[in-house]
């Protein structure tokens, strides 16, 4: 099967050339998000009439990250060298189906084309997926030596003191960052044909 | 007593970066089965050079290290508390080494000291014993498989299970379906029937330290876990929910007393990354299994 390169920021026309089973893989600027930092967003950016202005200068930087790019569930094993600089060590995805409250805000609001996690997510997020044109793309759960080393750089991190190391957001630039495509713009769930026939099969089972 | 917290700090390194070689073999027999070329194959072969490059440059295989949970049986005269601060220490370096991510969460501030020491974390059982030498037994739980886990009281209509092995196997098939690729599949399923709600969930973890290829001495209970292990395999949910043949390594199964009013199946599911090592302390030599 053909491998499908993806650059940030993502074009529509793009994302909607993909579908699910497709293998692609990512480069460019992603920004990590998970648990804590999808509440932030919707606390802070989403839902309140105006934006705090101790908040103002995060939100620019990204609403100009985002826009055509892509969200990482992930919470990594970091170090830190001599000089100050981070680097990513082991950087797995974690479990997307707690963002399904989120997400689908998330993607209209600041024009996400990929989100990238393991597990899948629910109607709420397909919707918005093939409402805004966006796919979640699903990385190898727990292979994160494998995945960190397609993260060339860390480029920044916020609210690293506020929300810890594994709740942050990391600015990340990654070069082949390897998935598989689960959920497409046009509507398809891998998820859901998998749930679907693995019911069929338990039911026989039973 | 000898202080014995860099044996620790390796014991954890192991344990994080190093996958065991049953489990590793056990997802190299399943990479076989695999269609060639499927997604599935292909995230078997992601897996095992993972689990390669891991080892190699000694990070952590996932990084969600999880909970640490050791179980510490010593002999007679050792100090538990001694052991404990060598432990904790030993935790708290392991983080700052990078073997361990900060991982523990203070749950009304959301405060993360960063050195994955709280109140109760890591989790500690000791058990003194017969033997003469030390033997630390220790477990990375992550996450996302823990998410998954469930617990069923029976009597369930819904599931038609009733209070009985068939009842257990139907409990246990309705989990890993639940689960679906969500615990990191292919996992482990570790099962407890009985006990009560807590000591269920401690018992279906104690499972995932049995190799893997090992037999229950209960014909019984062997038998059930062979059928369940085929049965869950049928459910073609795949490794990572991908759909494929191998939705579990192996289902392994014990019991525990129970109160007249109480029947509970508790399934655990551990990820493909079983991470776990053993340490042992024997007249002044230290082996890491």
């Amino acid at each position: 099967m053909p491998v499908v390169d993806l650059h940030i920021p993502i074009s529509e026309e793009a994302i909607r050339a993909v579908h699910v089973g497709d293998q692609v893989r990512l480069h460019g600027i992603v920004v990590t998000a998970r648990d804590a930092a999808h509440k932030y967003i919707v606390d802070n950016f989403i839902c309140p009439q105006s934006i705090p202005d101790s908040e103002r200068a995060l939100y620019g930087e990204l609403q100009r990250l985002l826009r055509g790019g892509a969200i990482y569930h992930c919470g990594p094993v970091v170090s830190q060298d001599a000089t100050g600089r981070w680097h990513f060590v082991s950087a797995g995805p974690t479990t997307s189906i707690r963002e399904e409250p989120y997400e689908a805000d998330v993607i209209a609001h600041f024009g996400l084309r990929a989100v990238i996690g393991k597990g899948g997510m629910g109607p709420k997020t397909l919707a918005a997926c093939r409402d805004h044109g966006a796919v979640y793309l699903h990385a190898v759960g727990g292979a994160a030596t494998l995945i960190a080393s397609s993260v060339a750089e860390v480029v920044a991190v916020y609210k690293k003191e506020e929300l810890g190391v594994p709740e942050a957001f990391w600015v990340i630039r990654v070069a082949g960052f390897p998935a598989v495509v689960t959920m497409d713009a046009h509507g398809q769930s891998l998820h859901e044909q998998i749930a679907a026939a693995s019911r069929q099969k338990l039911a026989e089972l039973m | 007593m000898e202080d014995l917290t860099n044996h620790f700090i390796e014991l954890i390194r192991r344990a994080a970066t190093d996958l065991p070689a049953d489990v590793e073999a056990a997802l190299r027999r399943a990479r076989e089965q695999e269609e060639a070329g499927s997604a599935a194959q292909n995230t078997l072969d992601a897996i095992l050079e993972n689990v390669r490059l891991s080892r190699e440059r000694s990070t952590p295989i996932c990084q969600d290290t999880g909970t640490p949970i050791f179980y510490i049986y010593y002999p007679a005269g050792w100090s538990t508390l001694a052991l404990k601060r060598q432990i904790r220490a030993a935790v708290a370096e392991a983080t700052a080494r990078s073997y361990l991510r900060p991982n523990s969460v203070d749950s009304l501030t959301g405060k993360n000291l960063g050195n994955n020491l709280g109140e109760e974390f890591p989790t500690l059982h000791f058990e003194e014993w017969e033997e003469d030498y030390l033997k630390v037994d220790l477990m990375l739980k992550g996450g996302g498989c823990e998410n998954v886990g469930a617990q069923y009281s029976l009597p369930d209509t819904r599931l038609g299970a009733d209070r009985d092995l068939e009842g257990v196997r139907r409990a246990v098939l309705d989990a890993v379906y639940q689960a679906q690729g969500m615990g990191c599949a292919p996992g482990i399923i570790g099962v407890a029937i009985g006990g009560d709600r807590g000591t269920g969930y401690i018992k279906s973890k104690e499972q995932f330290f049995r190799p893997l290829d090992d037999q229950h001495p209960n014909p019984k209970l062997a038998a059930l876990e062979k059928r369940l292990t085929e049965e869950a395999n049928q459910l073609g949910i795949g490794p990572m929910g991908f759909g494929g043949k191998t939705t579990v390594l192996t289902v392994k199964i014990d019991s525990l007393e129970r109160l007249p009013a109480s029947y509970f199946v508790t399934a655990s599911y551990m990820c493909w990354a079983d991470r776990r090592r053993t340490l042992i302390y024997r007249h002044g030599e230290v082996t890491i299994q």
